[in-house]
């Protein structure tokens, strides 16, 4: 059973003269079937974790360790890291220009199962996928992300979830940007995903950074943290997720928030 | 049936010396010069090589190419009956032939077209053979014509005329593929009739050590349909001026370029468009990737929209993917305006390498490095690719381009 562990993790991020840090020491561990939510005020650092479990060039892990499965994270190349079973739903998914989508969904999935998955199976597998997420099939033969709304990258991400199958998948601000029914379709994609996953006795762990608790009505988290100036700095259950949302970060920033 | 002959086998000139083409209306020692505005947008336009000085590395229309590997063509390299050949295989409806001497030379400059370089004021009054490929109003071909001119010596200077003619209303798809050694001086010609249909492709993929400096010339017909995509990979120098001018209202150009340059090649395309009618389009997207030492392209595209212009629509785009150190782009768009009655006249040009945000992105989904940079590479030429339109060449470029990827171990 998959288990994500991050312990003290420092990350600068690298600009051009200087380096910054944004993750002074984050502690957090994520066994399989978990749902954990992160929440935190803008510029807390959350997308900066998504990013740097994921491997983006941009950020320097200065200290600290994160383990998948006791295997070393922070040693693996980027594409190491998405084979050995972590996925990164991206906040801004960037738009490849004439790289169809088709011929991406079919490249990563030969990476990561090893082998280049049966073609009749795999059309099949994309179409049923591309359907319970309400895309239309036209979606395939595009660009990968071009030309597509904010919902539509969305969704998108989460069909390469579930076509990829991780054991740990990381949603950064999966939600934003989704009108109320492709919340509904999107969050009953990772629910899906979720139990299909524990049916196989493969149980994904979830990290879902959020802004807000609309999604946690149909992801139920198991953990949720509070994230300020790059650590976690309280956790508890979905109740501290309803305390946010009615009373905002103050308690942890000792300031207001701007709206 | 397939048709091979040697281009070029009568000795030089048969008509006079280089005044003797009187007989010519459009080539007969006309002399142009447009005045107004000074730039290198207007060149002299004349058949009189003495008009046109040889081109040093100062001129502006010279001022990248590496002029010492022209081997003189550029200047006074004495043209020889060569080895070039065409070869095509016949076609219902079209008539596609050579033609030599006297009847030769009244296609030179058939689109309406003066030489603005010496280069091609020599390869006319020289008087090559011309490849006609004709086809007559009104009529549809559907089958693509394809014409390949192969060269096989390098030693000796060469020039090659292909004049491409289609008649009012006519439809028909043109490819020119260049193979082989050589070192030519190429004048293509094209004209469009009123509401004709042209998709013509040319693909230079020529052997390393061939120079070519060559010249499309493109007459877009009143209402005309024109898609024009010049494919450059091999070759040591290949420069390629394609000049564009509308007859009448509403034409319409797609231009579209790909070029991938390899260690020590020199890749140019210079781009003309003159619009003078009103309500004309013209749209041109080119791109290259530049790989190994000393690799270089430029590409020079002006659009000269005149006062009487109203109307026009036109939009230029260059982007240039350096895949190695040592790799050099120049890359110049040019705008000049006469009338702010237009609908659209943008241009933009961009040079870089990989994006860090899209190899990320690849990578991310379980893609090793080299596979992502050979996905973003492929997405770089097939975004043009997919709008050229001609099923053969979509294929014969996508090839090519896996044999480029794999020069650099993609
Ligand atoms: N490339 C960068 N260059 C400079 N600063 C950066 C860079 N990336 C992130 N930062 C800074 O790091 C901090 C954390 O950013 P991050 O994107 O991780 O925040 P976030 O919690 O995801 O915010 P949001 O809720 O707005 O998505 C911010 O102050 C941001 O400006
Ligand atoms: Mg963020």
């Amino acid at each position: 059973m998959a288990k994500l562990e991050i312990s003290d993790l420092h990350v600068s991020v690298i600009t051009e003269d200087t380096s910054k840090e944004i993750l002074c020491g984050v502690n957090l561990t994520i066994d399989a079937g978990e749902t954990h939510a992160i929440m935190g005020p803008n510029g807390s650092g959350k997308s900066t974790l998504a990013y740097s479990l994921a491997g983006h060039p941009k950020y320097r892990v200065t200290s600290g360790t994160v383990l998948l499965d006791g295997a070393d994270v922070l040693s693996m190349t980027v594409d190491q890291r998405a084979r050995a079973g972590l996925f990164l739903a991206m906040q801004y998914p960037v738009e490849i220009p004439g790289v169809t989508t088709s011929n991406f969904l079919r490249t990563a999935a030969t990476a990561v199962r090893g082998q280049a998955p049966g073609v009749r199976q795999w059309l099949k597998e994309v179409k049923d996928e591309m359907e319970s997420l309400q895309m239309d099939p036209d979606f395939a033969q595009r660009s990968v992300n071009e030309g597509f709304s904010g919902g539509e990258k969305k969704r998108h991400e989460i069909l390469q979830m579930s076509l990829l199958k991780p054991k740990i998948a990381i949603l950064d601000e999966t939600d934003s940007g989704l009108d109320i029914d492709a919340l509904r379709v999107v969050s009953e994609g990772v629910n899906r995903y979720k139990a299909e996953s524990a049916a196989a006795g493969e149980a994904v762990g979830v990290l879902l950074i959020t802004h807000y608790t609309r999604i946690l009505r149909y992801i139920q988290p198991d953990f949720v943290h509070v994230f300020v100036a790059g650590q976690v700095a309280e956790s508890g259950g979905s109740e501290l997720a309803e305390e946010l949302e009615a009373d905002g970060y103050v308690r942890f920033t000792g300031q207001a928030v701007p709206a | 049936m397939t048709t091979t002959q040697i281009l070029n086998p009568t000795a030089g000139p048969t008509l006079g010396g280089p005044n003797g083409l009187a007989a010519h209306s459009h080539v007969g020692g006309r002399t142009v010069r447009t005045s107004g505005v000074a730039s290198h947008l207007h060149p002299v336009a004349s058949s009189d090589v003495a008009d046109h000085p040889v081109p040093t590395s100062k001129s502006e229309l010279w001022k990248f190419a590496p002029l010492r590997r022209l081997r003189g063509l550029h200047a006074d390299a004495e043209f020889t009956v060569g080895a070039l050949t065409a070869t095509w295989d016949a076609i219902d409806g079209v008539d596609v032939r050579v033609v030599s001497g006297a009847a030769g030379r009244a296609l030179k400059g058939a689109s309406d077209y003066l030489p603005t370089d010496r280069v091609t004021a020599r390869l006319m009054e020289y008087n090559p053979d011309t490849l006609l490929i004709d086809v007559p109003a009104d009529s549809t071909i559907t089958e693509p014509v394809v014409v390949t001119i192969d060269g096989a010596d390098a030693s000796i200077a060469e020039a090659a005329h292909v004049l491409i003619r289609l008649g009012d209303h006519a439809t028909a798809t043109v490819v020119l593929k260049e193979q082989g050694s050589a070192t030519v001086a190429h004048l293509v010609e094209i004209l469009a009739g009123d509401g004709a249909n042209l998709n013509m492709a040319t693909i230079a993929d020529w052997a390393a050590d061939t120079v070519q400096l060559a010249h499309h010339h493109i007459s877009v017909g009143r209402d005309a349909k024109v898609k024009h995509s010049l494919l450059t990979f091999g070759g040591d120098v290949v420069r390629t001026a394609v000049d564009v001018d509308y007859r009448g209202p509403g034409g319409d150009l797609e231009m579209l370029g790909l070029y991938f340059a390899d260690a020590g090649q020199y890749l140019e395309h210079r781009i003309f468009i003159d619009h003078t009618p009103p309500n004309c389009r013209s749209e041109v997207l080119y791109k290259g990737a530049l790989q190994g030492d000393h690799a270089r392209t430029a590409w020079v595209g002006d659009v000269l929209i005149r006062a009487m212009a109203e109307g026009t629509d036109s939009y230029e785009m260059n982007r240039n993917l350096l895949l190695t150190d040592g790799a050099r782009a120049d890359s110049v768009p040019n705008l000049e305006i006469e009338t702010g009655e237009i609908i659209k006249a943008a241009h933009a040009s961009a040079t870089g390498r990989y994006d860090d945000d899209h190899l990320f992105y690849l990578q991310s989904r379980g893609i090793t490095p080299e596979m992502a940079k050979r996905l973003v590479v492929r997405g770089f030429f097939h975004e043009v690719l997919n709008k050229v339109g001609i099923s053969s060449v979509i294929d014969h470029i996508s090839d090519t381009v896996e044999r480029e990827l794999a020069i650099s171990g993609m």
